[in-house]
């Protein structure tokens, strides 16, 4: 399992230069599609951002809150993925694993073992609690890579929920565990007693912008991501016999979003154990 | 799908998304996203802390037993041959003592026995050279017996080819025995 936290964090490094390459590149193509969709909308009939529209599952009557919509389909697939790989993948309670047993134990030894090196072995109790948020945000993003699917952490709304939980969960524990010894989290004591209140302040603006960076991180990589996909698909269709290149190129961009969303999970789930470390232990 | 997903998108939300704005901000949206949101979070919190980590951990504590009495047995029958190993030295070692000493007793009976047939022997020798001697001074005195005779006979026939008169046995005797004496 160390050894397999060593690997993915050697790859990382390595591959960062060309996925940001990438990213430009198709943020440029999204910006320039977006201006030729406002002059020539009958040519290109491409919609980017279509896949993103929340839609009632039956009828097109309004989306209440209660409304079964695509969210509520593919939130119910993502959890029916959950429960296949972590309770039907691990029904043979087997010694030596089968391969979906194994998978669900690697998950669990990794997302254990992050939250005990990174928030401390107090913070174990919180561990099915940062699984949950692991394997919903893994998965989602991963059923979002299924063409025609919807990718429901790409919503702002999803994702500053999520993001909101663990901030209050964080902000809670924290003032539960030390009492008013938390706000030492903002008091410095080990800079000049003159700097203290200015870190204070910028100390505390951090804390409230955590919620909005640890949501917008997730749902804009992903929100980005697809809408590029999208592109690029739009580019092939209306290429007719060159559409070899932008297929070649979604093709590409399918891969780096495979990982992007793997590693989104991931940044996800170590902030959240960055922000538990802090509510559990708040002296620097 | 995707085409009726936006038309209907469309129809629910009016001109909204038709302005430009983006389906990510269609507050109207958000209740329906966030009830369902949060529906699907308590779901997979209750999946997995009630039943998947419980076996996932059970799985992973039976397999540390297993292999930690695997490491225990192997460690204990490693112990039982090295026991074994430790036993077959020793009773080799007993072994080749015990042969030394079955060696170093033979070893000493046959001196012993050697010892006593020497000194039988030597007896048996001693007697036989007795013996011996007793013949040979035996046979030494029938010698100087016969020489005795021989040298009376011899000397009286020499006295008288000489032309003197047969000495008598008397005087000859004498004679003799003072010649053999010297």
């Amino acid at each position: 399992m160390a050894s397999d936290v060593a690997n993915s964090d050697q790859n990382k490094p390595a591959s960062k230069g060309k996925p940001i390459a990438f990213v430009l590149l198709a943020i440029a193509a999204v910006l320039f599609i977006l201006g030729l969709l406002d002059d020539y909308e009958g040519v290109f009939a491409i919609h980017p951002m279509d896949q993103f529209i929340v839609s009632p599952l039956f009828g097109d009557g309004a989306v209440h809150w209660y409304t079964p919509t695509n969210v509520t389909m593919w939130m119910a697939l993502c959890i029916l993925s959950i429960v296949a790989l972590m309770v039907m993948g691990t029904g043979g309670r087997a010694i030596v694993p089968s391969r979906g047993q194994s998978i669900a134990e690697l998950v669990y030894g990794f997302v254990r073992k992050m939250v005990e090196d990174v928030a401390g072995k107090d913070a174990l109790p919180f561990f099915p609690y940062v699984l949950a948020l692991f394997m919903f945000i893994l998965f989602s993003n991963l059923l979002g890579l299924i063409p025609m699917s919807f990718t429901t952490t790409s919503h702002i709304a999803v994702t500053a929920i999520l993001a909101a939980a663990v901030f209050l969960t964080v902000t809670i524990v924290g003032f539960v565990k030390n009492g008013t010894a938390f706000l030492g989290l903002f008091w410095v004591t080990s800079a000049p007693l003159a700097l203290r209140p200015v870190l204070a302040v910028i100390e505390l603006i951090s804390y409230f912008v955590r919620p909005v960076s640890h949501s917008i991180r997730l749902a804009g990589n992903l929100m980005a991501g697809h809408a590029v996909l999208k592109v690029f698909a739009g580019f092939a269709g209306a290429m007719g016999a060159a559409a070899f290149a932008p297929i070649f190129g979604v093709v590409a961009i399918y891969g780096l979003e495979v990982l992007v969303s793997v590693i989104q999970a991931y940044v996800f789930t170590i902030l959240t154990c960055v922000y538990l470390k802090d509510a559990l232990h708040p002296h620097h | 799908m995707a085409d009726t997903a936006y038309n209907s998108g469309n129809a629910a939300q009016g001109g909204e998304a038709a302005s430009g704005g983006i389906p990510q901000l269609d507050f109207s949206t958000f209740p329906n996203q966030i009830f369902w949101l949060v529906v699907s979070l308590v779901v997979v919190y209750l999946v997995l802390s009630r039943v998947a980590l419980p076996r996932i951990a059970a799985v992973l504590a039976d397999r540390q037993g297993a292999i930690s009495k695997d490491i225990a047995a192997a460690e204990e029958l490693k112990a039982k041959a090295l026991a074994a190993e430790d036993a077959y030295n020793k009773a080799l070692a007993d072994a080749r003592a015990q042969a030394q000493e079955i060696i170093a007793e033979t070893r000493s009976e046959i001196a012993a026995e050697l010892a006593d047939a020497t000194a039988k022997a030597d007896v048996q020798i001693a007697a036989k050279a007795k013996e011996s001697e007793a013949r040979i001074a035996e046979i030494r005195a029938g010698a100087v017996k016969n020489i005795e005779a021989v040298a009376k006979d011899v000397t009286a026939e020499i006295v008288a080819a000489l032309g003197g008169t047969k000495p008598d046995a008397k005087t000859l005797k004498a004679a003799i025995a003072e010649r053999m004496k010297g």
